[in-house]
């Protein structure tokens, strides 16, 4: 291969590549990316070290910081996973999925305001919250459905960026849609008395709001996971993924199989927002936008597609940008380090995608040319 | 056997009456009946607002009534009026509700006024009016579909002028404000606010008049063209050239500061998108961290400009210019880097990653001693040529434009070369490219360089327009509105940049006054877009006959679109 | 094709456009102004114009500011000079370039006889000059950034004015409260990446450290976080007495509700500024807001007076609501100030058409002196700083919002 020609050379001289001695071989981007691996790598030593020996947090700061992390990331998970459903079924990005979680969160208020006002949260803490949890699934299915509808099922074979603008779109009509329905400010949800307080577990405290979310998600996790792993439709959903075509002959019936997925992974990001709203109280037409992204970049940190990988993804992420400012640039006298906790997220991501590619647990399916 | 609910909606007058119903209830809950009722489109006789449900039902009539498949005309208008009927009943049903429930507890816009507005007046009590009107309005829709094409669509095309010319009237008042031909022209067509009676009369004729004679004297006007020799039709060409070179030249003297400064916010996207077209138009990577590359030229030249305490030298902006070229150069290659593996919907979010990291990095207050932190850079001076200022939005056009000019131009020799070919080669398949000999890492990063430098020169642009560099400007959303503006103007053809540019920047900015629910519109359209026309505005010849080829012989699309796609 | 068709008909309208546009229009006043002069023909509207955040997430601030100049000109009888008022406007997004662009299209507009705006300092900074190059003056009801009204701000801004105190005084007064009065030996702020914010935090610490006392960490969040118990675990650390955090309202919410559930912050008392300094704020905060004090202008009627105890009175009845932000009565006395200068300056002739220098209408702007307005007694110095700048600590009683009464509930302690 001739090295003169930048761009590569043509075919007509194939001949068989002279050996070439090492230093050739160390190609100039190779060499880059290993010193942004050292460079990041360093980054994290001095900057754990730096912070670990000024010592100003003691243990169960840590501690605090990692329960935080996990109940922000779960929260990522649930939103995360219908992210990589639908992506694993269709191949495309639901950029509109953070505003399904919105809808969901955001309707479900009226009814948690009316029981709160009525007097039955408190009575009937657990049905209440139930029935607030099941608003919220309904109408955030009932957006998904009908989006998919409306505005996916048309472009189902169109090349990849159109369903993709069209999820943008789709994104912005939402979130302004909800606004003008509901107003721009925000609500706020009420106290729920008996999730108030923390409890204390093995020296390790926890507030009982983030308790009930960390168990409600990975409850709702583990159903999910036997549901598309056992039941006929979850199996018709991984055939689908595999090769639409082929379950398509195989008699399973696409379409019901797509709006189903669609269904499960916006129930999913609806009880999402109920929790999110159990732990942050406030709600408004614009709260969906980040949460999705972060979602986004959860399943894809732990391999798109991929069910307990973006479980995984969403733990991760929550519990690295709860750690990580002060873990990492702490120690290096960085100030306001959680003004950079995204650097941080996304970095890592970044060293994530150059290390393994296809995501922490990778690709569900065997490797297929990306 | 049972036909799906689904099924009937979509088929029946009624179900389709009850779904534009549905979207008119929408429109009126989300605020715009209410918030357009003042918004008179001809002064003294329609209001924007309460004419929003009528239209649905208009367009429920017109829908049903194509469906109805060469019925005689008779079934046709029936299925107008039940399908008006129906939208109706959808409007009624909704005062009805607010007469009985509390809806404004949940709705913020469900307030007696609105009920008011859509019951004409008669409030709750009234409820049948909007049936009537409906069943009415909807049989008119379906009578209009029962005329030709050829009649019907020079009275569409006058009523759209009239809307159209309704809508930007303040806009087309503040262009006729001078000079007494322009104050006759706006004393006959306009009223304070609107368009007056007379002048809605004069559009619609005209409007219609041109649509009429287009219909029937266009064929021929055509094919006249087609039959002019080829030397005679390149002096056409460029005679059109030369006049359209000649209204740019002259739009900012016409048009006025505001429509100017518009202008120059469209050609910074038109900027943007060039660059962006280079990455996934030509070379298919997905860049979703694009306007990182804005605030790195953005902030290099207000660091080398700026004459206030953060300003490194005090350059002039020429010198500072292609300094940030070269950075914003650098930059790409430098992000580009990291990315070089990673594909298709993870490049996506990786890039996404990329452009927050340097947004966040110069919000930081860790990076505030150099690069200003929130509080910006400031006192950035204007470009100057001799001693000439470029002080006004109508020169920084003039500057913008002639970037524009230069990028589009490298960007079109880029596209025929070598390079540009490799990059189509790597878009469509990235193994057998490498397989055919392409260095797919210098190609990708020359990709990522030259797109990146393209932004950098935009960016530079904004730095001096605004005086300062704010990091609050540098959002996700502008990176949103480059691709979309990319994809709706038509992937890889550069003129589709600048439409795209102009229909997703230049057009929200005239229509500011419907700012609460310009996003709302703005991202209907988009869907919209993607589902009639997903070639885009003014798409290139290839696109066009792949997606529509693709159409017409059902099968599943790949070429020119298929960035990487993952299984599925 | 339609392409052509496009082009075509798009070359043509603007050649149209191009060849009338050359002819002059003719004119004879009986003002003159070096810098321009407004004619309002007789029975036309007096166009009034403002330049507010009225949509998006921050609208409130726009609506509220723009709800004080409609009952100034209520109060006016709607008119001025024997002209009808009419009051136009632009929303300005809050940021650089939108206040560039609504600043832009309004500088369009000839017959625009003075602006009020803009609510973001960081709207002000191209805006201000933009307008005053088409000569019209501007006065700002909530841009509270020190270096609009600096000395050096330049010839640019000429034409601004604002009746909003400087971020200068309540930084100082924040702290001299925290230090005096509370006594307050460490403390810790955390701003959230805007200008406002960043600066105010920066004003407060500046003043505490000179007053001897030490500040533990200054952190920094984004206005969308929602989680901010990892940096409230942080500032913990330190042992702070108090956190001074002068953000906006939903941040704020999560900061104050956060607090108290990390460990260490049970003790610790919560500043916040006047971006909070509203009823929305005790919906996003909830109980724990109890007792925490905010730093905003004095709007208790005892330093307002019955003038404003009337304007509640008329915006309950005209708007159906309480005041929806902090700034609404400086952009009353924004109003007032000018509708005084253009009966100054303003000329009518036989015909009964009305003239107003810009120039003189900018120079008796600066001119104002012991105007009595809704937020004091108004005096403008050569800078442009108009306010009567009476800043006030308040400790929040209840955290009902149907008790929101600024002075008694958030009850007023200082000075």
């Amino acid at each position: 291969m001739s090295r003169g020609d930048p761009l590569g050379s043509s075919p007509s001289h194939l001949e068989r590549p002279a050996r070439r001695s090492w230093v050739e071989k160390l190609e100039f981007v190779s060499l880059f990316l290993w010193a942004f691996r050292v460079a990041v790598i360093l980054v994290v030593i001095v900057g754990t070290y730096g912070t670990v020996s000024a010592g100003q947090y003691p243990g169960p700061v840590w501690a605090d910081l990692v329960v935080f992390g996990l109940a922000q990331g779960s929260v990522y998970a649930l939103i995360a996973l219908g992210y990589t459903m639908v992506y694993g079924v269709l191949g495309m990005i639901n950029f509109a999925h953070g505003e399904v979680f919105m809808s969901g969160a955001y309707t479900a208020y009226f009814v948690a305001d009316a029981l709160a006002r009525s007097g039955s949260l408190d009575r009937h803490p657990l049905w209440s919250l139930l029935v607030v949890a099941v608003v919220s699934m309904a109408t955030s299915t009932a957006v998904a459905v009908l989006l998919e509808r409306v505005a996916y099922r048309p472009l189902r074979h169109a090349p990849r960026l159109v369903p993709l603008i069209a999820a943008i779109g789709a994104s912005f009509f939402l979130q302004y849609a909800f606004r003008g329905l509901y107003g721009s400010g925000f609500k706020a949800y009420p106290e729920v008395a008996v999730l108030k307080g923390e409890w204390v577990l093995a020296g390790i405290r926890i507030l009982r709001t983030q308790a009930v979310v960390l168990v409600a998600s990975v409850l709702m996790m583990l159903g999910l996971y036997v549901f598309v792993m056992r039941s006929k439709v979850g199996t018709a959903m991984r055939a689908v993924s595999e090769d639409r075509e082929v379950a398509a002959l195989m008699g399973v019936d696409v379409n019901r199989v797509v709006v189903v997925t669609f269904a499960v992974g916006a129930a999913m990001a609806g009880a999402a927002g109920v929790l999110y709203a159990l732990v942050f109280k406030q709600v408004h037409f614009f709260m969906g936008f980040v949460p999705g992204i972060k979602a986004f970049t959860a399943a894809v940190l732990g391999g798109i597609g991929n069910i307990p990988g973006a479980m995984l993804g969403g733990l991760f992420l929550g519990i690295v940008e709860s750690v990580g400012p002060i873990l990492f640039l702490d120690g290096l006298g960085i100030v306001a380090p959680y003004q950079l906790k995204d650097v941080i997220a996304f970095t890592m991501l970044v060293m994530v995608l150059i290390f393994r590619p296809s995501g922490i647990l990778g690709e569900r399916l065997t490797v297929k040319k990306a | 056997m049972r036909v799906s609910a689904g099924r009937w909606l979509g088929d029946s007058p009624v179900g389709t009456g009850l779904i534009w119903g549905a979207v008119a209830v929408f429109v009126a809950l989300a605020g715009m009946v209410e918030a357009f009722a003042e918004r008179r489109i001809i002064a003294g006789v329609v209001a924007l607002g309460p004419a929003l449900p009528f239209l649905a039902a208009l367009g429920a009539g017109y829908h049903a009534a194509r469906r109805a498949g060469g019925r005689g005309a008779l079934a046709v208008l029936g299925r107008g009026v039940g399908a008006g009927a129906a939208t109706g009943l959808a409007v009624a049903g909704l005062v009805a509700a607010g007469g009985v429930l509390n809806l404004r507890a949940v709705f913020v816009n469900a307030s007696p006024a609105l009920f008011s507005l859509l019951s004409l007046g008669l409030g709750p009590a009234g409820g049948f009016l909007p049936i009537l009107v409906g069943a009415a309005v909807g049989m008119g829709g379906a009578a209009s579909s029962l005329v030709s094409d050829r009649a019907r669509r020079p009275v569409v095309t006058g009523l759209v002028a009239v809307l159209v010319i309704g809508l930007f009237q303040e806009m087309l008042q503040l262009m006729l404000a001078e000079g007494w031909i322009q104050s006759a022209l706006r004393e006959l067509l306009f009223a304070p606010d609107a368009l007056s009676r007379a002048g809605s009369v004069v559009v619609f004729f005209v409007a219609a008049g041109a649509s009429a004679a287009w219909t029937y004297r266009g064929e021929r006007v055509r094919q006249q063209l087609m039959r002019v020799p080829p030397p005679q039709r390149r002096l056409l060409k460029l005679l059109g050239l030369g006049v359209g070179l000649a209204v740019m030249l002259v739009v900012p003297l016409v048009a006025g500061p505001f429509l100017s400064h518009v202008l120059v916010l469209v050609g910074l996207y038109v900027l943007m998108g060039l660059g962006l077209n280079l990455e996934v138009g030509y070379a298919g990577l997905l860049d979703l961290g694009f306007v990182a590359f804005f605030a790195i030229g953005a902030y290099t030249v207000g660091l080398l400009t700026s004459t206030g305490g953060l300003g490194v030298a005090q350059l002039s902006f020429w010198a500072a210019v292609p300094i940030a070229v070269l950075v914003s150069l650098a930059a790409g290659v430098i992000l580009g880097v990291p990315v070089l593996r990673i594909r298709g919907d993870y490049l996506a979010i990786a890039t996404l990653g990329f452009g927050e990291i340097v947004r966040l990095l110069v919000l930081s207050d860790f990076l505030r001693p150099w690069l200003g932190g929130s509080q910006g850079l400031l006192t950035i001076p204007k470009p100057s040529i001799g001693g000439f200022e470029l002080r006004g939005p109508e020169h920084l056009f003039y500057l913008t434009l002639a970037s524009s000019a230069l990028v589009a131009f490298v960007a079109a020799r880029l596209r025929d070369s070598r390079l540009g070919r490799a990059w189509m080669a790597v878009r469509e398949d990235e193994d057998v490219a490498e397989a055919m000999g392409i260095n797919l890492v210098n190609v990708k990063l020359l990709a990522y360089g030259l797109g990146a430098a393209f932004a950098g020169v935009g960016g530079a642009i904004f730095a001096v327009m605004l005086g300062s560099v704010f990091p609050h400007s540098f959002q996700l959303l502008i990176s949103i509105n480059v691709l979309a503006l990319i994809i709706v103007g038509g992937m890889g053809s550069m003129p589709g940049v600048v439409v795209g540019s102009l229909f997703l920047v230049g057009l929200p900015e005239l229509l500011r006054e419907f700012a609460d629910f310009r996003f709302l519109v703005y991202g209907a359209a988009l869907v919209l877009m993607m589902q009639l026309r997903p070639e885009g505005l003014w798409p290139t010849a290839a696109i066009r006959r792949e997606l529509h080829a693709g159409e017409e012989m059902g099968a599943s699309r790949q070429g020119a679109w298929a960035t990487t796609r993952h299984p599925g | 094709m339609k392409r052509m068709e496009v082009a075509l008909a798009l070359a043509v309208a603007l050649a149209v456009a191009v060849g009338t546009s050359f002819v002059p229009a003719a004119s004879a006043q009986p003002v003159t102004d070096p810098i321009g002069v407004v004619k309002v023909a007789k029975g036309q509207p007096l166009t009034i114009a403002y330049w507010f955040v009225v949509a998006g997430p921050d609208a409130s601030l726009g609506v509220d500011t723009r709800r004080g100049i409609e009952i100034a000109i209520d109060d006016k009888g709607g008119k001025l000079l024997g002209h009808p008022i009419r009051l136009i406007g632009e929303d300005s997004g809050c940021n650089a370039e939108g206040g560039q662009t609504a600043a832009t299209k309004l500088a369009a507009n000839k017959a625009i006889v003075a602006a009020i705006g803009s609510n973001c300092s960081s709207e002000a900074v191209p805006g201000a000059p933009i307008l005053w190059k088409a000569g019209m003056v501007t006065v700002s009801p909530s841009n509270t950034a020190p270096k609009l009204t600096a000395p050096d701000r330049g010839p640019d801004f000429d034409g601004y004015l604002r009746t909003a105190h400087n971020d200068k005084i309540q930084g100082r007064v924040a702290a001299e409260f925290a230090r005096k009065v509370l006594k307050v030996s460490k403390a810790a702020t955390i701003h959230d990446g805007s200008p406002y914010a960043e600066g105010l935090a920066g004003v407060f610490v500046e003043t505490l450290k000179k007053l001897g006392a030490t500040v533990t960490s200054q952190e920094a969040i984004a206005p969308t976080d929602t989680d901010m118990r990892p940096v409230l675990t942080k500032i913990a650390a330190g042992k702070p007495d108090l956190i001074y955090y002068p953000i906006f309202i939903a941040a704020g919410g999560h900061v104050t509700r956060q607090a108290k559930e990390v460990a260490g912050l049970a003790k610790v008392k919560l500043m916040g500024a006047d971006g909070m300094f509203s009823p929305d704020f005790l919906k996003a905060a909830g109980d724990p807001a109890v007792g925490m004090y905010h730093s905003s202008p004095d709007l208790t009627p005892e330093a307002l007076g019955p003038k404003y105890k009337e304007f509640q009175e008329k915006h309950q009845k005209k708007y159906g609501e309480k005041p929806l932000s902090a700034f609404h009565p400086h952009a009353y006395d924004a109003a007032l100030m000018i509708f005084a200068a253009i009966e100054k300056v303003a000329k009518k002739d036989a015909a009964g058409d009305t003239y107003v220098g810009r120039k003189a209408l900018r120079d008796a702007l600066y001119a104002t002196k012991n105007l009595k307005g809704l937020t004091g007694t108004l005096t403008c110095d050569r800078y442009g700083d108009c306010a009567d700048p009476k800043i006030a600590v308040y400790q929040l009683e209840s955290a009902d919002p149907a008790k929101w009464e600024p002075g008694k509930n958030p009850r007023k302690i200082y000075p």
